[in-house]
Parts: structure tokens; C-alpha cells; sequence
């Protein structure tokens, strides 16, 4: 992307695309990433991503494009003379070894001499936080630890690139949470650049430096945790990343961006968009269910661009991330707001009725495709 | 009908009568090839003479023992000789037929894998006739062509190695092709990731990874191949195996030298397959 | 590309194998079976191979009854081994199915050579069973149990017992219990669950176990000649007598032929009967 100092990035994709027979996987991706960070790439299943992965390890072979690392294109070079290793899905540690020959296995393809590799495996260990493990058996090591064999495996090569194919799927939820800090901090402490694909949305956004959010073998946006969730490019950037209350409508006004939307429900809503939307446009139009502010009286809302009222119709809670839907309109249309745990609206119950706005630079549209 | 279900006491103790007498009837023969073996009698019937071990180290005329006879323990030899050499053959092809089938798309696979199981269904007799028909007409060509005698193609071990090859190979396969279908790729994946060559990441990850079904594999064509007669008996040549040699002697009637290495083989046998099923269960745990 | 040469060096061990030991020997087999005698040394192409089996009584008659006998032992292996595999897969718990299951294994690992001996030393006239009866009372002189087709049937359920188990217990212990819970909790008796929902199940065991013990038996020649004695009338005698004592290798190619196709239809039409493929049946590795 950036032809003039080339060496700055430590992986670089150029138009590499990847079609089996008439199905596209990847189309046409342009990528650089910077050496030293974390880099995610987040999809839904079947979005190409895995392929996309596979093209950089040298599993795939790309219909046409360009793999860079370090500035040299590695398209000719096979998988295992690659300066990129990877940590398989369901993490491939061979169970006919013991944790410390894992971890040496790619040392001995090196010809590296027996102590030297003994000690650059219990280095490894130490870094991944297990020291004295090497002894064990694949079988006999809990799942965090496995991860942490698989990762030390990796990065014992000191390789240029880390790629982790959606290595916490297996996990179960509270062991997820603990490795996303986890895998963020060994990444720190490496230096080296990881390449993470995921679908889930919580994995990429807690230890991306950035992300780039991929769907039917393109790319629809790169950028910070912050620019996705906040500056979403695209409507499928939006409903993807994080939740969002959705209307269909037509613009009737439109003023560099400032636009009012008529819903299919009949509800005027104040909202912003890029420039070219026309009035008479049809747009989709996404609100967060966090940026919709709850009052108990229409003053409360009286600053906010939009504001409506309706009838509490359930409220569901589930601590920090509780939610209430409120119907409202004529329609009676379902919206869905966060639930504030500030204690005045702990006493909300179905069929009161409540007040509820937000700004118009919180409502984004796009034209409906 | 299950435990679960309740079911009428005297059915129940009838059911397990039959069962009882199954097991009598699968251990009877057994039993008795091998306690006539200690049957001081020159014959392995009734009445009982009282114990002895002469059957195994008897030494003169007409009690030789098993460790004594001679034209026995060749025949011992030459089966060894011929399992042996089964066996190797077998266990190779039958892992390189593994991979064929599991990792390799090919025009004609779904076809060369039902001719591969064919010899299963074709009587072991006609196996033998087969391969000795065309070995011999090659031999009859050869002979008439050029005026050289090929006994590698004429009745013997070379031959009877050959025919029993025929059909354990299809068992190796099998064996070894269930393994192989278990094997996560990604683990050979992970090797070519980490440095290693296709060849050096086979070497390292999957043939460890193949092993126990290998050696299990082998123990079976070994065990086949010791046993075998049907085959064998088309293609024998001068040199007997000892099913072959075991047969001659119970044509011309039978003394307890017979019950003598009967018991033997089945102890041999018996290691052999506990140490073959035990390998079985240690792979599925 | 070195991927192409290593698929080719994995076919070559298949292709020589196939093609050497099993495609070629058949068609010689065909190609020799259609060899007529004009005179010593000199043949011509023709069926008279196969006219003279339909035209002389004993080839005929000694077919036919090959392949009746077959159907009656594998429709009796089949009638005694299923209650022991229901047992072994459906009520025995624990170790004690594990026992019984190898229990069942082990004789098949020992010598069919000398399970027949087992038969012939306690049905001989001076055998086990006829003194037990004697000193029972139950018989004034010994009995020859030898040397009949009762004698020839027991041998025969006995050598494919453990062919029609093995695959009868793979497919009875993958029924879930709660299966056979909901046959008796919506109302059906014991014989209504087992012919509804057990057999049904079974189907591709019994199939396969069936195949199995038919060819087994068709093919055998151990057990006919050792326990029928001379009269045994066994089709695979005609074929070893042919080839062996009369060295008609033509007219033996023929009977090899006859059998081979007899031995294809039974596997085909079971096959065909329940819609299964040879893959399925005789290829769980």
C-alpha cells in the first residue's frame, strides 16, 4: 500500500484472490500490517477468512495477487520454509509427544544441536508461564495450557508472522475470557505481529490493534476497535459489530449528511449519513441499543434529537448487560434499549410507561442494499 | 430383553443355560486337543492312560516327541519363514494402500477400492488355483521361449508367500485405513508449518501416529498367515508348513504328538491375539 | 510435481497386487476353464468343461449340495449365534461383556486345523462323546458320530461362528437401549420389539455375517474331508482331485469357475437384498 518504504510492514497482501472453480473465497484483498501489532480479521463463517489464513501460511495456493513478508513475496516458497507458523484451530499438538518435543519439534527440523534446543524449550516455557512442564503428555495438560504449548510451539521459531486460526473456540466461556488477556499480553511481551481471525466479535475488539471485518471474500472495513464500533463504513459493519436496533426507511431530507428518515412504521427519525444520500433515498438505519437514553418524564429527553415514548414490554435482565424492549409508535414496534445500572430504573416493569431519545449522530444510515 | 425390563426368572435362567452351553460347545474341542496331549496313550482318545510328557519330550520310537520330531519342527520353520515374509509384505502395502485411499482423489478409487476388497469374498481355494494357473502358464512361456526354468513360479514357498499375500493385504489395508481415517490432517499440517518436509512430517507425526494399527495389522497377517490352508494347499511345493504338514499326518491317523503342538499353537496364538486386541483398545482409548 | 510422483508410487503397490494376484489369475482362470482336450497335449476352445458338469450326475449333484449344505450352516450359525451376540451386546455389563466378546475371539485364533482335530477326537467312535454316553448308560456299544453330514454341519457352524458374532455384536451394541425402552413403553411384547425394532437394526450385521459364513463354507475344505470322511461329497474335493490327483487342470479351472460365480451371486443377491455395497458390509475396517 505504502510502495515507498516497503520493509515497514511485516505481512502484505496485494489483489490476492482465491477462487475454487466458479466460487470466489477471497476477492481481491489489499492488506498491510504494520510489524509488532495484532491484527484481527473478523467474519462470520464461510466469509473466507480460513482461506484467506491458509493463503498465508502457504496451504492454499492464491489465484493470483501477492503475499509480502518482510517485503519479500513468499508466493514460491512452501509452507514449511516460511517465516510464518501458525496455531492450528483445534491447535494440532502432536499427541504422540511430550509437551517439551512439541515445542522442539521445528527446532529439530532446524538441525539445531540437542542442549541448545533443550533450553530454548524451557525458555519458551517459562515465557508462556509453565515452567517445568516440558515432561508431560499432551493428554495430561488442562485446555489454557494447551494453548499456551501451541503459542510457545510457534513462537520458539521466532517467526516474522504469528497466524491463530480462531484458537479459543474450544474453550469454554470464562477460560475465553481469561485467554483473550492472555493472548494480548504474550503478544506484547513477543513483540512479534499476530494475525487472529474469528468470528466472534468480543475476541477480535479486546486485542486488535486493528481489525478488518470481512464478509463474502472481501473486505468490508480495517480500522480500530473504536472506528468499527463507533464509524461503521458499511450497513454490514454495523448489524455485524455489536447489536443494533434496525429500521427501513426513505430520506426526506438531506443536508451534507444531516438527514431525516421516514420509517416504514411511519416514524420520523433525525439521523446522519454520507453526503451523496438524496432525499427519496432508501436507507437502513441503525441505532444502538446503548445509545438510546431512558426517562421517566419527557424532559429528560428534551435535548435529544430523537424522542419517543411507549410501554415497557419485558424487561430482560442479565446484570451489566440488561435490556429493556419498549413498544412504541403507532406500529408498536419492538425497540430495544439498554438497561442503565445506575438504580433509578431498577423498578421498571412491563406496561409502564417511559420516555426514551437519542442524538442524531448516533443514528446511522445507509443507503439499503 | 434388557436389563431395564423385567422379564420371567425362568426365561431368564434359560437364556443363560444357552449361553452356558455356547461356551461349552466353543471350548470343547479345545479343551480336548489339549488334555489328550498329556495322554500317556499312543492314541488321543479315551481311555485316559494317566499323564505324561512324552508328546513334548518323548525321544524314542514310537513316542518322539514334538521337540524331537523333526519333519514337525521344519514345518514350524518353514510357517515362520512364510508369515514372516507375508507379514512385511502385507503391513507395506497395506499402509501404502492406506494412504491411497484415505488421502488421494482419483478416478477409479471408488472402483479399485471394491476390487480391493474382492479377495474377502473369493474362497480361498480358487485364490490358490488361480495364482498357480497363471504363475505356472508364465513358467510354461518362459520355458518354452527361451529354455529356462523359473521354480520361483513352479509350487513352493515363494508361491504359497504369494497366494496368502492375495487376500491379508486386503485385511492390512483395512486395518491400517481405519487408523489413517482418524488422523486429524491438521497434525500433519502443523509439522509442514513448523519446518518439516511432506516426507519428514509422515515420518515424524503420521507413521508414529500409525504405528499401534501397524504392529496390530501385522500380528493378525501373521497369525492369518500361520493358519492358513485352503490357499496354502493349491501352492504347496516340497517344503510343508505345518498346517499342510499337520494335515498329511491326521490322514494317516493320528497320535498325541499332534495334540502336542495343537496346544502349543494355541498358546502362541493366544499371546499373539490378547497382545493384538490389547493393542486395539489401548488405540481407541 | 513431486505430489504426482508420490501418488504413483502409491498405486503401484495396488496395481501390481491386483493386477498380478487377483485380475490376471481370474481371467486365466476363465481363459484355461474354456481349454478343451482334443488329444494329449493339444486344446481347443470350447465349453465342453462346462458340459461336462451339467452332464455328469456326480459334479451336479455335488454342487447342489454344496450349496444347500452352505445355506443350512450359515442359516444355523446364524439361528445360534444371535442370542449369544443379543446376550454379549444387550445384557452382559461391563467386564463381563468384554470376557465373553474375547471369549468368542479366541478360537478363531487358533488353527482351523486343529479345531477339526478337536471334533474328530470327540466324535470319533472312540471318542469323548460316545464313552461319556456308554458310561452314562445311555448307549450299550460305542457310536460312530463321525463321518456324516450332522458332523460336517457342526464343524462348519463351528469354524464360522465367530464371522456371523463379531459383526452381529458391532451392529447390537450401536442400539441404543432407550430404543428397545420405547418399543416395550408404547405397548409392544418382547417378540414385537425384536422383530420391529431389533432385527431391523441388525440387518446390516446379519447381512454381513451371513455373506461371510456362506462363502467361508462354500469354500471349505478342511472340515468336509476331516469330518465327512471320503464320502463327503464336497465340491472343493472335485476341484483338489481335479487339479491335484487327475491333473485335469481344465476341467478343475471349470469347477473353480462354477464356484467362484456361485459364491459372487449369493454375495451379490444378499447384497442387492438389502441395499447394501460391499464397502459397507465386509470393509468396517
Amino acid at each position: 500500500m505504502t510502495p515507498e518504504s516497503p520493509v515497514a510492514y511485516d505481512l502484505e497482501c496485494r489483489s490476492l484472490t482465491k477462487s475454487f472453480d466458479d466460487f470466489v473465497a477471497v476477492q481481491s484483498i489489499d492488506l498491510a500490517i504494520p510489524a509488532g501489532s495484532f491484527f484481527s480479521i473478523l467474519g462470520p463463517s464461510g466469509c473466507g477468512k480460513t482461506t484467506l489464513l491458509r493463503m498465508m501460511a502457504g496451504f492454499v495456493r492464491p489465484t493470483s495477487g501477492d503475499i509480502l513478508i518482510k517485503g519479500r513475496s513468499v508466493l514460491d516458497v512452501p509452507p514449511n520454509k516460511r517465516p510464518v507458523n501458525m496455531v492450528f484451530q483445534h491447535l494440532a499438538l502432536f499427541p504422540m509427544m511430550s509437551v517439551a518435543e512439541n515445542i522442539g519439534y521445528g527446532l529439530r527440523r532446524r538441525g539445531v544441536p540437542r542442549e541448545d534446543i533443550a533450553r530454548r524449550v524451557e525458555e519458551a516455557l517459562v515465557r508462556v508461564g509453565l515452567p517445568g512442564s516440558g515432561g508431560k503428555r499432551i493428554s495430561q495438560i488442562s485446555g489454557g495450557q494447551k494453548q499456551r504449548v501451541a503459542i510457545a510451539r510457534c513462537l520458539v521459531l521466532d517467526p516474522d508472522v504469528l497466524l491463530l486460526d480462531e484458537p479459543l473456540g474450544a474453550l469454554d466461556l470464562k477460560l475465553r475470557e481469561h485467554m483473550k488477556v492472555e493472548l494480548k499480553k504474550l503478544q506484547h511481551e513477543f513483540g512479534t505481529t499476530f494475525v487472529y481471525i474469528t468470528h466472534d466479535q468480543s475476541e477480535a475488539l479486546v486485542m486488535s490493534d486493528r481489525v478488518a471485518v470481512m464478509n463474502a471474500g472481501r473486505f468490508e472495513q480495517v480500522g480500530t476497535a473504536q472506528d468499527l464500533y463507533y464509524r461503521p463504513a458499511t450497513a454490514f459493519v454495523a448489524a455485524f459489530v455489536g447489536e443494533s436496533n434496525k429500521w427501513r426507511g426513505k430520506v426526506e431530507t438531506a443536508d451534507a449528511g444531516r438527514l431525516t428518515v421516514l420509517t416504514e412504521d411511519g416514524v420520523r427519525i433525525a439521523g446522519s449519513g454520507e453526503a451523496a444520500l438524496a432525499a427519496g433515498a432508501t436507507v437502513d438505519v441503525f441505532v444502538r441499543p446503548e445509545a438510546v437514553a431512558l426517562s421517566r418524564d419527557a424532559a429528560g429527553i428534551a435535548s435529544m434529537a430523537n424522542r419517543m415514548d411507549g410501554a415497557v414490554a419485558s424487561v430482560l435482565f442479565n446484570g451489566a448487560a440488561s435490556r429493556v424492549l419498549i413498544k412504541a409508535g403507532a406500529a408498536q414496534a419492538e425497540i430495544d434499549v439498554a438497561l442503565p445500572q445506575t438504580g433509578e430504573f431498577n423498578d421498571l416493569a412491563p406496561g409502564q410507561p417511559i420516555h426514551f431519545g437519542w442524538s442524531d449522530a448516533q443514528t446511522t444510515c445507509f443507503r439499503a442494499g | 430383553m434388557i436389563p431395564s425390563i423385567p422379564q420371567n426368572p425362568f426365561l431368564r435362567n434359560a437364556y443363560r443355560a444357552y449361553v452356558g452351553l455356547f461356551f461349552i460347545y466353543l471350548a470343547a474341542p479345545l479343551i480336548v486337543v489339549s488334555v489328550f496331549a498329556f495322554n500317556d496313550s499312543l492314541f488321543p482318545s479315551l481311555p485316559w492312560k494317566g499323564f505324561t510328557w512324552d508328546w513334548f519330550f518323548g525321544d524314542t520310537d514310537p513316542r518322539i516327541g514334538l521337540f524331537h520330531d523333526r519333519s514337525l519342527l521344519n514345518a514350524i520353520g518353514v510357517s515362520v519363514f512364510v508369515a514372516f515374509s507375508v507379514t512385511i509384505l502385507s503391513v507395506a502395502v497395506g499402509t501404502t494402500n492406506a494412504f491411497l485411499f484415505e488421502r488421494e482423489k482419483f478416478r477409479f478409487r471408488n472402483f479399485a477400492y471394491v476390487l480391493m476388497l474382492t479377495p474377502l469374498v473369493v474362497p480361498g481355494i480358487i485364490l490358490g488355483i488361480s495364482i498357480l494357473i497363471m504363475t505356472n502358464g508364465v513358467a510354461n512361456r518362459a520355458y518354452d521361449a527361451f529354455g529356462v526354468e523359473v521354480d520361483l513360479l513352479r509350487p513352493g514357498l515363494p508361491l504359497v508367500v504369494l497366494g496368502q499375500f492375495s487376500f491379508i493385504a486386503t485385511i492390512t489395508t483395512l486395518v491400517i485405513s481405519a487408523r489413517l481415517r482418524k488422523f486429524d490432517v491438521e497434525l500433519e499440517e502443523a509439522a509442514l508449518n513448523l519446518g518439516a518436509t511432506r516426507w519428514v512430517a509422515v515420518r515424524t507425526i503420521t507413521l508414529p501416529y500409525l504405528a499401534p494399527a501397524m504392529i496390530g495389522a501385522g500380528i493378525v497377517a501373521f497369525l492369518m498367515s500361520f493358519e492358513n490352508f485352503n490357499t496354502t494347499l493349491m501352492l504347496v511345493g516340497s517344503d510343508a508348513p505345518l498346517t499342510i504338514a499337520l494335515f498329511d499326518r491326521l490322514k494317516e491317523g493320528s497320535t498325541p504328538v499332534l495334540n502336542a503342538i495343537s496346544l502349543m499353537l494355541m498358546i502362541v496364538s493366544a499371546l499373539l491375539a490378547l497382545g493384538a486386541i490389547s493393542l486395539q483398545r489401548g488405540k481407541s482409548a | 510435481m513431486s505430489r504426482r510422483l508420490g501418488f504413483y508410487l502409491l498405486l503401484a503397490p495396488l496395481v501390481v497386487w491386483l493386477g498380478a494376484l487377483l485380475i490376471i489369475p481370474h481371467i486365466e482362470l476363465l481363459l484355461t476353464s474354456l481349454q478343451v482336450k482334443v488329444k494329449p497335449r493339444v486344446y481347443e476352445f470350447g465349453f465342453g468343461n462346462y458340459a461336462a458338469f451339467f452332464t455328469e450326475p456326480l459334479y451336479w449333484n455335488t454342487f447342489a449340495r454344496t450349496a444347500l449344505m452352505s445355506i443350512a450352516a450359515t442359516a444355523l450359525t446364524l439361528i445360534v449365534g444371535f442370542p449369544i451376540s443379543y446376550y454379549i451386546a444387550k445384557l452382559a455389563r461391563g467386564r463381563s461383556r468384554a470376557i465373553l466378546f474375547v471369549l468368542c475371539l479366541l478360537p478363531f485364533w487358533v488353527s482351523e486345523l486343529v479345531r477339526t482335530f478337536g471334533w474328530m477326537i470327540l466324535l470319533r467312535e472312540t471318542g469323548v462323546v460316545s464313552n461319556t454316553l456308554q458310561w452314562l448308560g445311555l448307549s450299550s456299544g460305542p457310536i460312530e458320530f463321525l463321518y456324516n453330514d450332522a458332523a460336517i454341519m457342526v464343524g462348519l457352524v463351528y469354524t464360522s461362528m465367530l464371522f456371523m458374532v463379531v459383526p452381529l455384536v458391532t451392529t447390537l451394541e450401536s442400539l441404543d437401549d432407550s430404543y428397545i425402552e420405547a418399543g416395550y413403553d408404547l405397548g409392544g411384547n418382547g417378540f414385537a420389539v425384536m422383530r420391529e425394532i431389533v432385527i431391523p437394526h441388525a440387518m446390516p450385521g446379519i447381512v454381513t455375517g451371513c455373506i461371510v459364513v456362506f462363502m467361508l463354507s462354500l469354500g471349505n475344505y478342511l472340515t468336509p474331508i476331516l469330518l465327512g470322511g471320503k464320502d463327503s461329497l464336497w465340491f472343493t474335493e472335485q476341484i483338489y482331485a481335479q487339479f491335484i490327483t487327475r491333473f485335469n487342470w481344465e476341467q478343475g479351472s471349470a469347477f473353480g469357475f462354477l464356484l467362484l460365480v456361485l459364491s459372487s451371486l449369493i454375495v451379490w443377491a444378499g447384497l442387492k437384498l438389502t441395499g447394501q455395497t460391499l464397502g459397507q458390509t465386509v470393509g468396517r475396517g
